[in-house]
């Protein structure tokens, strides 16, 4: 069995998916209940859908089309965007998600995770942790979908997330976002050394070498938007999926 | 007609819509007259070994669940939470199981890995089945559980998975078919799986 995991990021909203660069100009490219179903036919084993204005906004969560996702989909779910209590993550899991993802919350309210993780245990509370390069290169942590820096160095920041006992942590990259140049496989290694939870990369995969690489500086699971919604050079969208046998070749696993 | 009995533990349309899936049809519902015409059952279940009995007595379900499945022999698969409940007890509550399997459910102990068990994992065939018809290769299915089936009788295991140790990950005796995993999170083992009990149970 494929231990390395492969992880389809859809980003939603107003009930449309959408695909942008660098957490900006995000492009509808389908219906979410259309592309769970064309994702059941790929056969992939982890899906992550991210409401990217439930935390910019303030807007509640929508847990009735979350619901009819869930509903659709064949495979464990998590789901990110606006959960702010632990009222929203009980309905969460009340309709049928996996796992929930924080952001924000995570940053804001640390009390919050500490209860989520205490009612729901270490494996269903993930933390993506979106991080900027400055010019300077030097990284920090965003909230509120990258729209707000805050003090906090991605280093110390995950440590503390391990240390309060989240399951895993996603390293989202807002520079190399839809860029599909690949992971900044720095800051992935940098994180990845520091951590024994799993550490699953984000932001830049454009190819299945991307994958590789990442592995190789220590991750758990790669995840990717644009690479499984575009295709080609002019990003036409289509849905798609490398094949499990391809993957298990590309990991050398099996 | 397969009829998904709702006591209230969990989200039941994701195994509706893969029953629908697989060209099958079913109906979800907490009604007592609804399941005395039952055809073919499923017992889901997400929660605590409780919390589970409890509701399954709060909405007067155990003694026609009972003769369903003892008397009248209509097939029946339990999922996850369903499966344990099929067993004698759990370590997990103090409530007394449906007790339809010679078994009971226990906590995994590890200090290694970590628990509850949940993700993707391999399940190995100890006997034939028709529930796995044309799964042939490597069988992996989804799996959230903290608690696990341990079997008296090793006749009536049908599948083993190792976590920590070696578990029952499902088990199959005439018409009663528990499952530890979640086949409708398992998608093309899943809709394997329930096309073989829509079509040959």
């Amino acid at each position: 069995m494929l231990k390395t995991r492969v992880i389809p990021v859809l980003l939603m909203k107003n009930r449309g998916l959408y695909k942008g660069v660098k957490f900006k100009n995000h492009k509808y490219v389908g219906d979410p209940i259309n592309t769970v179903k064309i994702f059941n036919d790929k056969e992939v084993d982890e899906l992550v859908l991210l409401d990217i204005e439930a935390s910019k906004y303030n807007k509640v969560i929508d847990f009735e089309f979350i619901e009819e996702i869930a509903t659709e989909a064949f495979m464990p779910l998590a789901y990110g965007g606006g959960i702010r209590s632990l009222e929203d993550a009980r309905r969460l899991f009340g309709i049928g998600i996996e796992k929930i993802i924080l952001n924000t919350s995570a940053i804001e309210n640390m009390d919050l995770l500490e209860v989520l993780i205490r009612n729901f245990g270490s494996q269903s509370i993930v933390v993506s942790l979106d991080i900027k390069k400055s010019i300077f290169k030097k990284y920090r942590v965003y909230a509120k979908s990258a729209s707000l820096k805050t003090r906090y160095n991605p280093i110390e920041f995950a440590q503390k997330m391990q240390d309060i006992g989240v399951g895993e942590i996603i390293i989202n990259s807002i520079n190399n976002d839809g860029m599909m140049n690949g992971y900044d496989l720095k800051i992935i290694k940098e994180i990845s050394d520091t951590l024994d939870i799993p550490v699953i990369a984000c932001g830049g995969a454009g190819k299945l070498e991307h994958f590789v690489d990442a592995i190789k500086n220590g991750v758990h699971a790669c995840a990717a938007g644009s690479m499984f919604v575009y295709n080609g050079v002019h990003k036409a969208v289509l849905i798609s999926y490398p094949k499990y046998e391809r993957l298990c070749q590309l990991f050398k696993e099996k | 007609m397969i009829t998904i009995i709702d006591y209230g533990m969990g989200n039941l349309g994701s195994i509706a819509n893969m029953v629908k899936k697989v060209g099958g049809q079913s109906f979800i519902t907490s009604d007592l007259n609804e399941i005395k015409k039952a055809t073919k059952l499923i017992l889901p279940g997400v929660g605590s070994f409780d919390n589970g009995m409890s509701k399954l007595r709060e909405l007067d379900l155990i003694d026609i669940l009972n003769k369903k499945v003892l008397e009248d022999k209509v097939p029946i698969m339990g999922i996850c939470l369903g499966m344990q409940l099929m067993t004698n007890f759990s370590e997990e509550g103090k409530l007394v199981g449906l007790g339809w399997i010679d078994a009971q459910s226990k906590k995994f102990v590890s200090d290694k890995l970590k628990i509850p068990h949940m993700g993707w994992n391999i399940i190995y065939q100890k006997k034939v089945s028709k529930l796995f018809d044309e799964l042939t290769s490597e069988k992996r299915f989804y799996f959230v559980h903290s608690y696990c089936v341990s079997c008296n009788k090793e006749e009536d295991i049908l599948t083993k998975t190792s976590y920590v140790h070696d578990f029952v990950s499902s088990f199959e005796r005439e018409n009663i078919i528990g499952v530890q995993f979640h086949p409708e999170k398992s998608h093309k083992f899943g809709m394997a799986l329930f096309k073989n009990f829509v079509e040959k149970y």
